[in-house]
């Protein structure tokens, strides 16, 4: 098993016919997973690389039966996209797109509740169940079907951390990237949570950073249900404070959100935290022998 | 971004807070004029910098008169004011902010967030005003006081009577507080701010509110859709590197190392910088070159790291999901011959097409030190930088 997607994926990518779209796409497909078609609006009823293209999400889902959307749409419209996946009844979104306003996500979040949609990122990698499906922009080649999962707030670091298992020779279920934004549809301790009940992953990777207390809130979850093993790491240990590190949630604020506070959180909830980000592999290999 | 707080404050009053009358001046001059049209009494001389913490460095001065003015401005342009939050090299004062004295009887905090755990922006209020905001969460957490705001409906009027009322105000003050409160709102959301303090909200003798200081930052990601707001950026607050980088959409923050560091992405460039500290070195710098970066980024990147001379080592790490490692090598090695690169370089690349990638390099001839693992990377360039 794995977590979110898996063969019976039926993917929509909205912003299919933009440059990032089509690669990812044709990417994703190669990985095995089932693409099924794709919006941009003024483009309904033509075809793009094969695909059908629809006006909206509600016309694709109704024709394809789209269970799944990852959103490759630009800034201004990411949030907008987010709302229309959600309004039509897709069980998953995974937005990719990076440089959302804050205000227009916690408004699309906002619209979101009660629709049952679970919503990835935004400005995130996307997800990857080795060896059955992707949405997003993870490589698929670094992964190897095993039994770790990852949960990041970060893109390439998760890619780091998947060669590290792999070269370990450990696999993965389903590596996760949350995104580093501020405001984000699903958490640490929501992906922690669906890693606990997928039978299949047995441990846990989760790299977080620094700025706001996700890690802190996520390692209070652990020590109180978590049952599985977790290595821990924590990106932004020489940051200084006040600097926005690239992604928008990544700041020491106040003196709050130190990557200090985080690593002692979680040790404290029995995480192995490693220092260095080139232990991740080893300290999983270990915990797990 | 950052604005300078009488940039902060012309937005505030234009969503109806009210603040005292007062007029930016850039030479000493100005600011004897500014004295003399708010009625030639006591004025208040205050350095317009991005960062807190002014009058303990000198950065405030209440003063008698315009020839006092003059010689208060005179005295600040020119300076740097180091305070707690500009680090130990200051910031140079520019500019200064004239304002009427007011005579005053309270001195309250009032700031505005967006929560990342409720999701909700939040408003909170404090009897303590006037000190350091952060301190007091610190040590007596429980002397703020907050109310999180409806995501769609916004701050309701009883949430301000709430916090008015735990501020101690009674009266017709809690009205006139009610009214600032949702003005503040209006103006945080019309503004798409990230962070919005008014350190302190007086009550004046008058029984007046009024918004005495005024610090914003705005969401980046929103600018684009507010130019007036962009017209308020002042570069010279800015790293002159910094602001360099952002033109080619290169993500680098100046630190005070000597590895230079050009990784791919931001959370695995945070890495770098840690595996660097963790071999015994300094990181001179972040730099995300972002997820697809192409040869004449790769070429700035250097250029903008070797302007800072005190680089003695560069470390590069990229991960190509997306971005091929030949393209990356082409792009290190025309970077490296256009700009007569001296120092010693370090790459570490994984992903697409990584052999061909180090096989270019090693043909190049050309002074690079290649590594498969971060810790050997880093380890490497911290021998190289030493």
């Amino acid at each position: 098993m794995s977590v979110l997607i898996d063969k019976s994926t039926r993917l929509l990518v909205q912003g299919l016919t933009g440059r990032e779209g089509t690669f990812h796409a044709k990417q994703a497909q190669a990985y095995g997973t089932n693409v099924v078609g794709g919006v941009t609006p003024g483009k309904g009823g033509t075809t793009h690389e094969g695909w059908p293209v629809f006006n909206t999400v509600a016309d694709a889902v109704a024709a394809t039966g789209a269970n799944a959307t990852v959103i490759f749409v630009p800034p201004p419209g990411g949030a907008d996209a987010v709302m229309e996946a959600a309004d039509a009844g897709v069980a998953l979104a995974v937005c990719i797109t990076e440089g959302i306003p804050t205000l227009d996500m916690m408004r699309a979040l906002t619209f979101m509740k009660g629709s049952g949609m679970r919503l990835i990122g935004p400005n995130c990698p996307g997800l990857i169940s080795a060896g059955r499906a992707k949405a997003g922009i993870i490589p698929g080649h670094i992964c190897k079907e095993g039994r770790v999962g990852i949960v990041s707030k970060s893109g390439t670091l998760t890619y780091e951390a998947i060669h590290q298992l792999t070269a370990n020779g450990l696999g993965q279920t389903t590596c996760i990237g949350i995104g580093g934004d501020p405001l984000i549809g699903t958490s640490f301790i929501d992906a922690l949570s669906l890693f606990a009940a997928d039978p299949e992953t047995e441990a846990v990777v989760m790299i977080g950073e620094i700025g706001g207390s996700a890690e802190e809130e996520a390692a209070a979850y652990i020590k109180a249900t978590f049952k599985k093993p977790v290595v821990g790491f924590i990106a932004g240990q020489t940051a200084p404070p006040g600097r926005r590190m690239g992604h928008a949630g990544a700041i020491i604020a106040g003196g709050k959100g130190t990557a200090a506070e985080k690593m002692a959180a979680l040790a404290d909830a029995g995480v192995r935290v490693v220092n260095s980000p080139a232990d991740i592999g080893r300290a999983m290999q270990d915990l797990l022998k | 971004m950052k604005i300078h707080e009488y940039q902060g404050k012309s937005i505030l009053a234009r969503h109806g807070v009210a603040v005292p009358r007062g007029f930016v001046a850039f030479t000493a001059d100005e600011a004897r004029t500014h004295a003399q049209t708010l009625g030639g009494g006591t004025v208040v001389v205050k350095a317009q910098i991005h960062a807190g913490g002014r009058g303990k460095g000198g950065g405030v001065k209440v003063v008698a008169g315009p020839d006092a003015a003059e010689a208060a401005a005179k005295a600040m342009l020119g300076m740097t004011l180091v305070t707690y939050q500009t680090g130990p090299a200051g910031q140079v004062v520019s500019r200064v902010l004239v304002e009427e004295g007011l005579q005053m009887t309270r001195e309250m905090y009032l700031g505005m967030v967006i929560d990342r755990s409720t999701q909700k922006i939040v408003l909170m209020a404090s009897q303590e005003g006037g000190v350091e905001i952060e301190k007091v969460a610190e040590e007596t957490p429980g002397k703020i006081h907050k109310v999180f705001v409806h995501q769609a409906l916004g701050l309701q009027p009883f949430q301000a009577r709430q916090l008015a009322f735990k501020l101690g105000l009674s009266g017709d003050e809690v009205k006139k507080a009610v009214k600032l409160m949702l003005a503040v709102y209006d103006a945080f959301v019309a503004s798409d701010a990230a962070l919005l303090e008014i350190n302190p909200l007086v009550v004046t003798a008058g029984g007046d509110l009024i918004a005495l200081d005024a610090k914003v930052n705005f969401d980046d990601n929103a600018l684009y859709r507010h130019l007036d707001i962009r017209e308020f950026r002042d570069l010279a607050e800015e790293d002159p590197l910094e602001v360099d980088a952002s033109k080619f959409q290169l993500n680098y923050i100046k630190l005070d190392g000597t590895i230079g560091c050009m990784v791919n992405g931001a959370g695995l460039a945070m890495a770098t910088m840690d595996i660097i500290k963790l071999a015994g070195g300094e990181p001179a710098n972040f730099l995300d070159v972002g997820g697809g970066a192409n040869a004449e980024q790769i070429k700035n990147a250097f250029r903008i790291l070797m302007s800072d001379t005190s680089v003695k080592a560069v470390l590069i790490n990229i991960f190509g999901g997306i971005l091929r490692c030949d393209v990356l090598a082409q792009g290190v090695i025309a970077a490296v011959t256009d700009l007569g690169v001296r120092v010693p370089i370090v790459i570490r690349m994984e992903g697409t097409n990584v052999e061909t990638g180090k096989q270019m390099l090693k043909e190049s001839g050309l002074n690079f030190t290649t590594a498969d693992a971060m810790d050997e990377a880093a380890a490497k360039v911290v021998e190289l930088a030493s």
